[in-house]
């Protein structure tokens, strides 16, 4: 008798914890995987291929699932340090073979020279290039993300990576600077 | 704690303020340039007016260069609310629209109008707004934004954005604190236009119907005191109140606690607390452009520092670069070890890039100092945690806290500690004993902050395209599939369609071409005379003269009916007369190469012609009954001459099954002529089997081409296609055409047994041949 109370007492225990994990796994559940999510967000979304991976996305996918984290140039170090701190490693130097971090820089098409093959639309992975076929194509400055993407199929030419100027907007304050002159070489 | 109005009121009455946390009281060294009066200054030879001079969007430039414009003339035009234009500050030529270093820490260039001054100072035609009150406010607020006023304290915040408030206004508060070392501007017009400062703020009362209006000033200004409070003595509205001089005591969030105790939210603006606030020398600028229509192209500016021995207040032109003002106000190089010239205050000014650069609507101050007056910032020191930065901060921060972590770029951290509530008032970095430049660090976390933000904002956009392209490319990948798809299946069907039509065609023309096998070598070992076959012939001819005619017939039937699709079929109506004549002509042609044989060959072209057409199944019927009964006779015939030589008079049998077929019943009577000839006949017979069978091969690539004709008849709408249906079934031997499959099948079924029977009387014919020559 005693030990059947006491198998009737666990057993409504374990019914009553079951009830309340359940209700917890619905009330709490977490949507997606938020480890991607975080990785995509910091990523800085330039689409450009340099990691290997056919833009930002899958290369968050892949490091989630192990890849290395220092394969992203435009992110650069600030990327890195990022990527290291969601993923719980040691920030890396970023790796060579994928290119060097570079300044911010942004396409632009010398129009005159546009024979207006389109091949640079199609290359655009965010859409910023204008134009249609035999018509002069132009740049979206503002949504240009400076992949390079779009240099190389051009078949004239004709695209120029050109540094993002700095405005008194995006100045930094950096009055201790050195200014920097191109100084040209005979 | 949020005080009530009334209170505010009766403290205020009282002149018993608050205090706000913090502050510091550095040396005001005011007398260098509150002395004399406000001076003209001589119009520069060139004046540079960059595009974009205020908090806000800079605007299209509406000139071009070489024009010549009046002084007040709108140079730049927008419908941004943010805008506001520029105007051209006295008379001249455009003479260049191009980059030119910035009123800006940085000195980046930026887009700059640059007037060669004729120096007759021709005004353009103003459009004041005398009675202002007569107009609604939004008049009003397009007169102050056209005439291109920003706040004049040093912000620079459009003017007619911050006197359209949503909120209802308890307290209009203008700042004539003034607070920063050194600039006098505001005192000196203070001073002498008290009048036209309180015209404007008749007019922003106008606007904002403020409960109270009270005008803020440092009791390190008594004349200023003493000229407004006579100029507002007529209002009870207005009190003029001396506020104790503490840096920064101007300060917006500062001034709004000193006067009413409440506290601007984080985030927040004044009017969130019922308060706006406007800075004298707006006021006289809004009074300038409603009352007298002058936009805003001057304004008074301090030029002081111990580096110039005729340190002033002036009326400055907009774009007049401070080289000018330098060599007026006798500018002596050798008192600095280096240039320096800073536009704005000690405390929060900046040094400019270059002597060039012009004054803008928010320069109140160029402060050149000796070395001695201001030393060069000495070396940073570590920072050594005394707090006296914290002590002296008005905005209730841990200013080394940020410090650090805006040095470490921890802008997280630095964000958490309320960087962005820093007014960046300096109080800080004047205190410091290690000399650090604190708020260089803040400004420098905030820009990167903000570049940060603006990259993330970018990367997110970025981000939302990326997906939109792919989105798109996938769409329109499965777009192409599902037309391709679609595109495979249309033609599978066709061809399905073809081939069972084809198979239907090809089963049609078998069982055609069976049929006439079997009524050729039926008919064949019938015998017919020449006049008779002639005849037979000329029959042919006729028909299908009859048949084109009611072809013809049907083809207006056709045109009338105007069904284009008629058209087709009419002319495949055509095509089977023009056959059925060219058989007719064959069968002519045969009869003559066979003239010494007794051919039955004018049947053929009967036949043939009547390919493609249909007929009762029926007819079909009687016609294989009679084909069967004439083998039957001619085999008859043939056993009985082999017996006996004498004609058969089965042919009344022959001729009562034919009654109803004219062209057969007349060739009927022919074997009963031609039976006398048996030797002969057997040979015949071979011959015209031989013929029959060749004929028949002939008229099976000839059913190929009428089953064509046949299957677009088949679609022929119906009332031609009836006429001339009756037409060739009025043919005698008219062959089936594939009307419907149970048609085929039973013609194939009859055609079968005729051919057997045939067969079979070939073979009787050829046991008599044997016979015969046997009995001859």
């Amino acid at each position: 008798m005693t030990l059947l109370i006491a198998l009737i007492a666990v057993a409504i225990l374990a019914l009553i914890f079951g009830l309340i994990l359940g209700y917890a796994s619905i009330k709490f559940k977490v949507e997606g995987d938020p480890l991607v999510e975080q990785l995509d967000h910091v990523l800085p979304q330039t689409q450009c291929g340099q990691c290997g991976y056919p833009g930002c996305r899958p290369y968050a996918e892949a490091i989630a699932n192990g890849d290395e984290i220092n394969k992203c140039p435009p992110g650069g170090e600030a990327t890195i340090k990022k990527i290291a701190d969601i993923m719980g490693v040691e920030p890396k130097p970023l790796d060579a073979a994928h290119g060097q971090e570079d300044i911010k820089k942004v396409a632009f098409i010398r129009e005159d020279e546009c024979i207006g093959c389109t091949k640079c639309i199609q290359a655009c992975p965010v859409d910023a290039i204008l134009g249609a076929a035999k018509q002069m194509h132009t740049i979206i400055k503002d949504e240009c993300t400076g992949c390079d993407l779009c240099v190389e199929p051009c078949p004239v030419d004709c695209i120029d990576m050109v540094p993002v100027e700095t405005t008194s907007k995006t100045w930094k304050w950096q009055l201790d600077a050195i200014p920097v002159k191109q100084v040209e070489t005979q | 704690m949020y005080n009530e109005f009334k209170t505010i009121i009766d403290r205020i009455k009282q002149g018993k303020l608050w205090r706000f946390r913090g502050g510091v009281h550095p040396d005001g060294r005011k007398s260098l340039s509150n002395t004399h009066e406000i001076a003209d200054i001589a119009i520069p030879n060139r004046l540079y007016l960059p595009l974009k001079q205020h908090i806000g969007v800079e605007g299209v430039v509406s000139v071009a260069v070489g024009d010549h414009v009046l002084k007040g003339q709108k140079l730049t035009k927008s419908s941004n609310p943010f805008f506001v234009p520029v105007h051209a500050p006295t008379s001249g030529k455009i003479v260049g629209i191009e980059k030119h270093v910035s009123a800006h820490p940085s000195g980046i260039p930026e887009q700059t109008i640059i007037i060669e001054p004729d120096k007759k100072d021709t005004w353009a035609e103003l459009k004041p707004l005398k009675n202002y009150d007569a107009f609604p406010k939004i008049k009003v607020l397009e007169t102050i934004c056209q005439a291109g006023i920003a706040g004049m304290g040093g912000a620079g915040f459009p003017t007619h954005l911050k006197a359209s408030p949503k909120k209802g206004v308890e307290f209009l508060i203008i700042n004539g604190v003034e607070c920063e070392p050194y600039i006098t501007a505001d005192d000196r017009l203070m001073r002498e236009h008290a009048n036209q400062i309180r015209q404007g703020i008749d007019i922003l009362a106008y606007l904002l119907s403020p409960q109270h209006i009270v005008i803020a000033i440092e009791d390190n200004k008594p004349e200023a005191v003493q000229a407004l409070t006579e100029a507002c003595s007529d209002s009870a509205d207005i009190s003029v109140c001396e506020i104790p001089t503490r840096y920064p005591a101007g300060g917006e969030k500062q001034l709004i606690q000193v006067l009413t105790n409440r506290e601007v939210p984080h985030n927040g603006l004044p009017i969130d607390v019922g308060v706006i606030m406007q800075n004298v020398g707006t006021c006289f600028a809004i009074a300038d452009a409603v009352l007298a229509g002058i936009p805003l192209i001057r304004r008074v500016v301090t030029i002081t520092g111990e580096a110039i021995d005729r340190a002033g207040n002036a009326w400055v032109l907009l774009g007049t670069p401070i080289s000018h003002l330098m060599s007026q106000a006798e500018y002596h190089a050798k008192r600095q070890s280096q240039q320096r010239m800073i536009m704005g205050g000690p405390m929060m000014g900046y040094t400019v890039a270059s002597a060039d650069v012009p004054v803008i609507k928010t320069t109140n101050c160029i402060l050149v100092p000796t070395d001695k007056e201001m030393p060069p910032m000495g070396e940073e020191q570590p920072c050594i945690r005394c707090s006296a930065c914290a002590d002296a901060c008005p905005a209730h921060l841990l200013p080394q806290q940020l410090y650090w972590h805006g040095k470490a770029k921890e802008y997280d951290k630095a964000q958490e500690y309320n960087l962005f509530d820093c007014i960046e008032c300096g109080a800080c970095a004047f205190v410091c004993p290690s000399e650090i430049p604190l708020v260089h660090y803040y400004r420098q976390a905030k820009a990167d902050i903000r570049i940060q933000q603006e990259e993330a904002d970018k990367a997110e956009k970025a981000r939302e395209r990326f997906e939109a392209r792919k989105a798109r490319l996938k769409r329109e990948q499965e777009e192409r599939e599902e037309k391709h798809r679609k595109a495979a299946e249309a033609r599978r069907q066709a061809m399905d369609k073809t081939d069972s039509d084809a198979k239907d065609k090809i089963a049609a023309a078998l069982a055609r071409v069976k049929a006439k096998q079997s009524g050729s070598q039926e008919e064949a070992p019938k015998t017919a005379n020449k006049p008779n076959d002639k005849v037979a012939a000329a029959i042919a001819r006729a028909k299908a003269k009859k048949q084109a005619a009611s072809e013809s017939e049907a083809n207006v039937s056709n045109t009338q009916n105007g069904g284009e699709s008629n058209q087709p079929p009419s002319t495949n109506d055509k095509v089977a007369a023009a056959i059925a004549r060219a058989k007719a002509k064959k069968a002519q042609r045969a009869e003559q190469e066979n003239t010494s044989i007794d051919t039955n060959t004018s049947d053929e072209p009967q036949t043939s012609n009547t390919a493609s057409d249909t007929q009762t199944e029926k007819q079909d019927r009687i016609a294989q009954a009679i084909a069967r009964a004439k083998a039957k006779k001619a085999a008859k015939q043939q056993f009985e001459r082999a017996e006996n030589k004498s004609s058969s008079g089965s042919s009344t049998e022959g001729q009562g099954a034919e009654a109803s077929m004219p062209v057969i019943k007349d060739e009927v009577p022919q074997p009963t002529d031609t039976a006398p000839l048996s030797e002969s006949e057997a040979r015949k017979q071979r011959v015209a089997a031989a013929i029959a069978k060749a004929k028949a091969k002939k008229a099976k690539a000839k059913e190929k081409q009428a089953l064509k004709q046949a299957d677009n008849l088949k679609q022929e709408p119906d009332s031609p296609a009836v006429s001339i249906e009756n037409d060739i079934n009025q043919q005698p031997s008219a062959e089936s055409a594939p009307a419907d499959p149970e048609t085929i099948k039973k013609q194939k079924v009859a055609a079968a047994v005729a051919r057997a029977k045939a067969r079979k009387a070939a073979k009787d014919a050829e046991k008599l041949n044997e016979q015969n020559t046997k009995d001859s």
